[in-house]
């Protein structure tokens, strides 16, 4: 009697099996339901991560941040100053300074010359210190940039600055909006890796958060070890069998209960456990160095199996050729209120070397053209002088929001350029100011994104991530 | 140029209702067109923002033509028709169907512009205040054809709207469908199998009733919806920023859940929340903390202040405290517009807010209002601690009146304070030009003291530079002064408010020698100015603790201290220091002035040492009296309460008396004794306290906290219910103001944010914008009757959930088909019921409550389930994680240690908020490594074993297909269908069989330490106990089980 019934039921279950077949079997990868029928709320029930396309043809495809956090200083390493050895150990004229507040220091502190060497490189020229030899291999392929400017000097807000457009909390990061605009290449990797080498972040993980944005685009952290994704392993006990068949299990259930309920959402729900089922595959395969050729590893310095920054670096042109959108390494080890000679020789010795392979390496790879690489930290540091008896300091350098230094390659960016000059004492930008909002602005122009047009809505507002600000930089551009 | 025919280009057919323009049209224009044609700027001569420059148009001829959607180059435009114009909008987002739609029939409906012409809502000039800026009123019930399935005026509204749209509402949910789902609604917690059974067995028809009362009443209730505002109220147990160290203040946690278990009115909830300090003491905080903590609805009414305090605050090293103090006003002003008012005052905060009519003055203005305040951490005692205490105070005032009565004793005092009454000496303070104590921060105030900021940890000397014209100083004065700020009311920065100087020293310098700090020296430069002291003297000195150590030329050498009993602990102290002879250059003398700390060992905080004990709030004078110098009785404060004969001064100079008389040293050591069993509060919490002083507030030009405009008073937005003049201009006043039944946003925006709770989104779908840019809400009618009903009954969140969940809207099955997935793709018209997967906390707390393990226990401090290794490192700030024993580490999921910088991250993962901000509306995502949180994380891991357990200790079900059911129900409620069982069934037998064939996999997967096995549940074996297990395991990772249906 209920034969009606039955009829309409199996209808129903009818067509959300061929809708759930037709449109999600592969992964979603393909599906623009939700673009069709206005992209509001049926975000959920379609692969927020589907490669989309920018507002026009890009020249880099995918970012490597190398983000140098603690801020390096950079007239120790890049804005050569001949100039501050005459005044060495003498005051900054107070009409330079005009007032600004330092962290630690008083403005009266005396200058202090950097104590390394400088010489010109490669067929460009650049200018570059002693103490990174390796990048001096590749400064044909750089464009180096003298002139970042930036608003804020202690470190949380600062590195969230750098990273989102804004020193409050709240909002997302530049690899979210990159992948919020994009979307991934990668069915089995998340679309935002982040891999940390040093200490932990001052601006902890609002550096790398979506903010507004769906948590999808957020970045992922990769942990050292075997499990670089967390949770990823099998619980003890659990074979692989064991784990197939129990998400052979879940799938035949859910897709039982999307026959009966009809809500597309349990097909998401389907292809997120495929995916992770993938994922326990790819990320550990993806981790293990060890099939990389000798000669690589050399080139890196990496060393399969041990923490280092060389293998992030390594590890992130692994994440990008697997269709990774955003790799961001962090190195929070630049904070050097003491004893800066020692700290930056220290920390280039770590990070020179692999920073310069993975430039020859993607370029060797083909990889360089459309792959987009920045380096750089939050802020610059002093050219006057730190010290403090209580603090155990002596010949540090402060924090410096004025001006300094930060190196991009590939993707667009003109190579073998530096651009950008600083006054005679490395204090204030005297020509081409690049602010962070600028940086912000040509780093989506080279990824094929008007700045002010990439928007979301909330709050009742059009948030981007240059804020109202931003002017595109063309004289970094090819 | 006649339009191509539009139908046929896929444009659909226009809207069947009588369209609204300032609900329906502004917003689309204020979205997408003003920032080309409005009122800044007119590319192609068009300008929209009115009626008449529609008409008008612009280069190419009229915009609209009234009456004839199809010919009006409007429409042409934004459907890409139009042959010669390119598509518009040009630099956003084109329109969608519906919005067309809507534009179309406004425009064959005439293209009415109510009353006047000008239409930009941001020029204050619009013709209709916008809807959600006047007071909900409730709407005439519609007639609704099909009536016998409505229970309430929600469900006309509903049905009434669905009828005129020719649609039905979906059935009314199978019963195990609707417990589960009100159980997970009410209570966060899926119903047990016993539950279920009760309810299907009630055939009453007041069954579904007697089942919502019982959820309301259960205590879960407040833990699950005091979860909801503390999204809101961004609570955290940790700082944020760098150092991101943790704070306490589950407090306020335990206040909020404890108000929604009471059901205490939402208006009452509010004020309390905003203004309870001034409710506690209306006529000023108290000086005394140990009088403060006693009281105990005193007590709570600060703790619910924690909604405010519940900023970020910035420890970084070298910071300026006041640009972080102006971040939390800043959070502070969003998080009462975002949860409140649901208002984006927060974009005023630069310049004129674009859109909604909140001008940059008035963002300034509302937040002078929160702009007042100090920021204690107060004393939580227990009960226990309490009585201790109010026992001891008894005992404290019982002797001082007993001495007062002595007329010997009475009249001593009072000669004592005639004396002590005389001004004594002349100190002028110090103007501090330059100070210094990295990484903490001291900040100058108005009477020149200096009070610590910033970085408290890790310090121990701050240095004063100041440049005097005196030629003939004589001695210098050190206060150690009182502020709210500092733990007890300080005077010390650290610890319990104690201080110790271990050296004060003062350098002179001629101006004209003044030189720059240069590389590789140290900061300050030796020097040979040093000044001699004849003598140092405090008013107060601790035993051991003299003041003369201060100036025997070694910090080794221990130091001035005052701290003796509780009851004397926190008094305010000078010292001062006699020169050998005048000092001063006659061309100006820069001084440097150092004092020092060093306390054995260091201090124990949070886990660490550290040595700072210094004075945080202090000031520096000097004087060129001449003659022996004497330090004064009476602090400054003192000296103005005894003038102004304030009440309470009396005894507490009664107590100065004592210890300062030497005739009656031996009362004093017996009122001292009386202190010695004061019990020490283990439970603090951060409130707020008003100023004494009042705090100007400036605009901030372009948002800078530096550049200061003009000084505000506290008001709120013109454009909203008026400011009563009999409220204070206070934050008690203001909320008043935001309870007040004018007050057109609040009941609106609180009953939205609940129905989001049920229905996935809000009715207005932007909780935290209900301005001219949020889109209208489906059912206005439905959202302005609840908003009154909510205010008429007493404000009452229960009533409120009643209302909504009775409802028959509410009780409609989610089941979607096809069809209704075309018409109403994310049922925005409430065709269904809502099918949603439940939040981050719920994830975990269903594993937890299925297995069995979940503890009961309300409240408390915070816990720390596992967390796997490496996670913290991501912190700058990373704190040793211990996991919880015993039942903590089982408890529900809002208890979690929630730390900002590296937020849990099985509850992250699942959207759950960072607290770095308010947040009202969660994002719900569904991704792989949310799948990989269910299959491997340890606590599901381990839930899944106790499930497994559970099932298979029950007696009296024996089979498997019996367990299978019971397992099944445990997760869903409803039993499984034959298909379901059927693949349970096989899937049973192959994990049977592979766990026979691979005993120490199956023993790894049946106990959580193999090596200590629980016993077996009887006439099991341990190869049952890993297959129903991995079972379990499968259950708790359905899409259904992690789902409200």
């Amino acid at each position: 009697m209920n034969l009606l019934h039955d009829f309409a039921a199996e209808r129903s279950r009818y067509l959300s099996r061929r809708w759930f077949f037709r449109d999600c079997a592969l992964g979603l990868g393909s599906l623009a339901l939700g673009s069709l029928l206005g992209g509001k709320g049926f975000a959920a029930t379609t692969n927020p991560l589907a490669p989309k396309q920018p507002h026009f043809a890009p020249k880099a495809k995918r970012v490597i941040y190398l983000f140098q956090a603690g801020a390096p200083s950079q007239l120790d390493m890049f804005d050569y100053k001949p100039s501050l050895e005459k005044w060495n150990g003498k005051p900054v004229p107070s009409e330079v300074t005009k007032g600004q507040d330092y962290a630690f220091i008083k403005p009266d502190a005396a200058l202090y010359a950097s104590e390394f060497k400088f010489a010109k490189h490669g067929k460009c020229g650049a200018e570059i210190s002693e103490v990174m030899p390796h990048l001096a291999e590749v400064v044909d392929d750089i464009a180096i940039i003298k002139s970042v400017n930036t608003d804020a000097f202690n470190h949380a807000p600062g590195q969230i600055f750098m990273n989102t457009g804004s020193q409050q909390f709240g909002r997302p990061s530049m690899g979210a909006w990159v992948t919020y605009g994009l979307g991934s290449e990668s069915q089995d990797l998340p679309a935002y890796v982040v891999l940390n080498s040093a200490g932990g972040l001052s601006g902890g993980s609002a550096n790398f958060g979506c903010g507004f944005l769906p948590t999808v685009y957020q970045g992922v952290p990769f942990r050292k070890g075997a499990d670089p994704v967390l949770y990823l392993s099998n619980p003890a006990g659990i074979s692989d069998r064991v784990q197939r068949r129990t998400l052979d299990a879940i799938k035949e259930l859910n897709e039982h209960r999307l026959g009966e309920v009809g809500d597309p959402e349990i097909a998401t729900r389907i292809n997120s456990f495929e995916m992770a089922y993938r994922m326990q595959f790819s990320a550990p395969e993806l981790a293990d160095l060890s099939k990389e050729s000798k000669e690589t590893l050399e080139m890196y310095g990496a060393e399969p199996g041990k923490a280092s920054y060389a293998n992030n670096c390594l590890l992130a042109r692994r994440l990008v050729e697997r269709g990774v959108r955003f790799v961001q390494l962090f190195h929070e080890a630049w904070d050097h209120h003491s004893d800066v000679k020692g700290g930056v020789k220290t920390q280039c010795g770590i990070t020179d070397k692999a920073n310069a392979a993975l430039i020859k390496d993607l370029k060797q790879r083909g990889l360089l053209e459309d792959t987009l690489v920045i380096w750089g930290g939050e802020f610059g540091r002093t050219p006057m002088v730190e010290a403090s008896v209580e603090l155990g300091r002596s010949l540090g350098r402060d924090h410096h929001p004025q001006a300094f230094t930060m190196w991009m390659a590939g993707g667009g960016v003109k190579p073998g350029l530096t651009l950008g000059e600083t006054d005679d004492f490395g204090f204030n930008v005297t020509k081409d100011r690049v602010h962070v909002h600028d940086l912000h602005a040509t780093i989506l122009h080279l990824l094929g994104f008007d700045h002010t047009k990439l928007t979301h809505r909330f709050q009742g507002r059009d948030f981007r991530l240059t804020d109202v600000h931003g002017e595109l930089v063309e004289k970094l551009l090819v | 140029m006649q339009p191509c025919g539009l139908e046929a280009a896929g444009i659909p057919a226009p809207a069947q209702r009588k369209i609204d323009f300032s609900r329906d049209i502004e917003p689309i224009f204020s979205a997408t067109c003003y920032s080309c044609h409005g009122e800044k700027k007119q590319e192609s001569g068009l300008r929209m923002d009115s009626r008449a420059g529609l008409l008008k148009g612009g280069d190419n001829g009229p915009s609209i033509v009234p009456d004839d959607s199809a010919k009006s180059i409007l429409i042409q435009v934004v459907t890409g028709t139009h042959p010669d114009i390119m598509t518009m909008p040009k630099k956003k987002d084109r329109l969608t169907a519906q919005q067309i739609d809507l534009l179309r029939f406004w425009i064959d409906q005439g293209a009415p512009v109510p009353e006047q012409e000008t239409a930009s809502a941001a020029s204050g000039k619009s013709g209709k205040p916008h809807w959600a800026f006047i007071a909900p009123k409730e709407a005439a019930l519609p007639k609704v054809t099909n009536s016998r399935r409505v229970v309430n005026p929600i469900d006309q509204f509903v049905f009434a709207g669905l009828e005129a749209k020719g649609l039905k509402p979906s059935p009314e949910a199978e019963k195990s469908t609707l417990i589960r789902r009100l159980s997970l609604d009410l209570t966060g917690l899926p119903p047990t199998v016993e539950e279920v059974d009760a309810f299907l067995a009630d055939h009453s028809r007041k069954a579904y009733d007697t089942l919502v009362d019982r959820l309301l009443a259960s205590p879960r209730y407040g833990e699950k919806w005091g979860r909801w505002w503390l999204d809101a109220a961004r609570y955290a147990d940790s700082n944020g920023f760098e150092k991101d160290r943790s704070r306490t203040i589950w407090p306020y946690r335990d206040w909020v859940i404890n108000a929604l278990n009471a059901d205490k009115p939402f208006d009452q909830f509010t004020i309390e929340q905003l203004a309870g300090d001034i409710l506690a003491a209306p006529n000023g905080p108290a000086n005394s903390v140990a009088d403060q903590s006693l009281d105990r609805s005193r007590r709570d009414l600060r703790i619910a202040t924690g909604f405010l305090r519940n900023s970020m605050m910035n420890m970084e090293g070298g910071i300026e405290p006041e640009k972080f103090r102006v971040e939390s006003m800043i959070d502070r002003v969003d998080a009462v517009g975002r949860t409140w008012l649901g208002l984006t005052v927060a974009c005023a905060q630069c310049h004129n807010h674009k859109y909604d009519p909140v001008s940059q003055k008035e963002y300034y203005q509302f937040m002078a209002f929160l702009n007042q305040d100090d920021e204690p951490r107060i004393e939580v005692p227990t009960p226990d601690e309490a009585a201790k205490r109010a026992g001891i105070l008894g005992k404290v005032r019982a002797v001082e009146d007993s001495l007062l009565a002595d007329p010997g004793i009475a009249t001593a005092f009072t000669d004592w304070l005639t004396a002590a009454a005389k001004p004594q000496g002349d100190w002028s303070p110090m103007d501090a030009k330059e100070w210094h104590s990295t990484p903490m921060k001291y900040e100058k105030q108005e009477d020149l003291s200096l009070l610590a900021g910033g970085d408290i940890h890790n310090t121990g000397v701050l240095r004063v530079w100041v440049d005097v014209s005196q030629t003939n100083i004589t001695g210098f004065r050190l206060e150690a002064l009182n502020h709210p700020n500092l733990p007890g009311n300080g005077p010390g920065i650290m610890g319990d408010g104690d201080f110790m100087v271990n050296e004060f020293t003062v350098d002179a310098t001629p101006l004209d020698e003044i030189k720059p700090v240069v590389p590789g020296s140290t900061n300050p430069p030796a020097t040979t100015n040093r000044i001699s002291f004849r003598q140092a003297i405090a008013d107060w000195e601790a035993p051991e603790f003299p003041a003369g150590r201060m100036t025997d030329g070694t910090v080794t050498s221990g130091g001035w201290a005052s701290a003796t009993s509780e009851g004397r602990r926190h008094e305010e102290r000078r010292a001062i220091f006699e020169a050998e002879k005048p000092l001063g250059f006659p061309g100006g003398t820069r001084l440097l002035v150092t004092v020092s700390c060093n306390p054995p060992g260091g201090l124990d905080v949070g886990g660490g040492k550290v040595s700072n004990y210094l004075i945080g709030h202090l000031r520096l004078s000097l004087t060129t009296e001449t003659g022996t110098l004497k330090v004064d009785p009476l602090s400054e404060r003192q000296r103005r309460l005894l003038v102004a004969d304030a009440p309470g001064i009396r005894r507490e100079l009664f107590r100065e008396f004592l210890f300062k008389e030497p005739s009656v040293a031996a009362k004093a050591a017996e009122w001292e004794a009386l202190w010695r069993d004061w019990p020490k509060a283990e439970t603090t919490t951060l409130a707020l306290v008003s100023r004494s002083t009042p705090r100007e507030t400036h605009i901030f030009k372009r948002g800078d906290w530096q550049r200061l405009g003009d000084e505000v008073e506290p008001g709120t937005p013109a454009v909203l219910s008026a400011f009563d003049q009999s409220w204070p201009r206070n934050r008690l006043g203001l909320a008043k103001w935001i309870v007040d039944e004018r007050n057109p946003l609040t009941a609106r925006v609180i009953v939205n944010r609940v129905w989001q709770q049920y229905f996935g989104e809000g009715l207005v779908t932007t909780p935290e914008d209900f301005g001219v840019r949020s889109e209208a809400p489906p059912y206005p009618q439905v959202l302005d009757w609840l908003a009154v009903e909510f205010m008429h009954r007493g404000w009452s969140l229960k009533e409120l959930h009643r209302l909504i969940v009775t409802s028959a809207t509410y009780r409609q099955s989610s089941h979607v088909t096809p069809e209704l997935l075309e018409t109403d793709p994310y049922n925005r018209l409430l065709t269904r019921g809502p099918r949603i997967r439940v939040n981050a906390e719920a994830i975990q707390d269903i594993a937890l409550s299925v297995s069995g393990l979940l503890s009961p226990k309300i409240g408390g401090p915070s816990v720390f389930p596992p967390l796997p290794d490496g996670v913290m490192q991501l912190s700058y700030g990373p704190i040793p994680w211990n996991v919880s024993e015993g039942d903590d580490r089982y408890r529900r999921a809002m208890y979690t240690f929630w730390k900002r910088s590296v937020p849990y991250p099985a509850m992250a993962l699942f959207d759950a908020p960072t607290a770095e901000q308010s947040c009202v509306r969660r994002t719900r995502s569904n991704t792989p490594l949310q799948a990989l949180v269910t299959l491997n994380e340890p606590t599901f891991i381990q839930a899944s074993r106790w499930l497994a357990y559970r099932v298979l200790q029950e007696s009296g079900v024996a089979t498997d297909d019996a367990r299978l059911t019971l397992a099944f129900r445990t997760c869903t409620a409803r039993k499984p269908d034959a298909a379901e069982l059927s693949s349970l069934r096989k899937l049973l037998g192959d994990l049977l069989k592979e766990f026979a064939a691979n005993p120490s996999d199956a023993a790894r997967v049946a106990y959580t330490d193999p090596k200590s096995p629980v016993p077996l549940p009887a006439g099991t074996t341990m190869t049952d106990l890993a297959a129903w297990s991995a079972l379990s395991r499968t259950l708790l990772n359905l899409d259904e089980t992690i789902t409200k249906e």
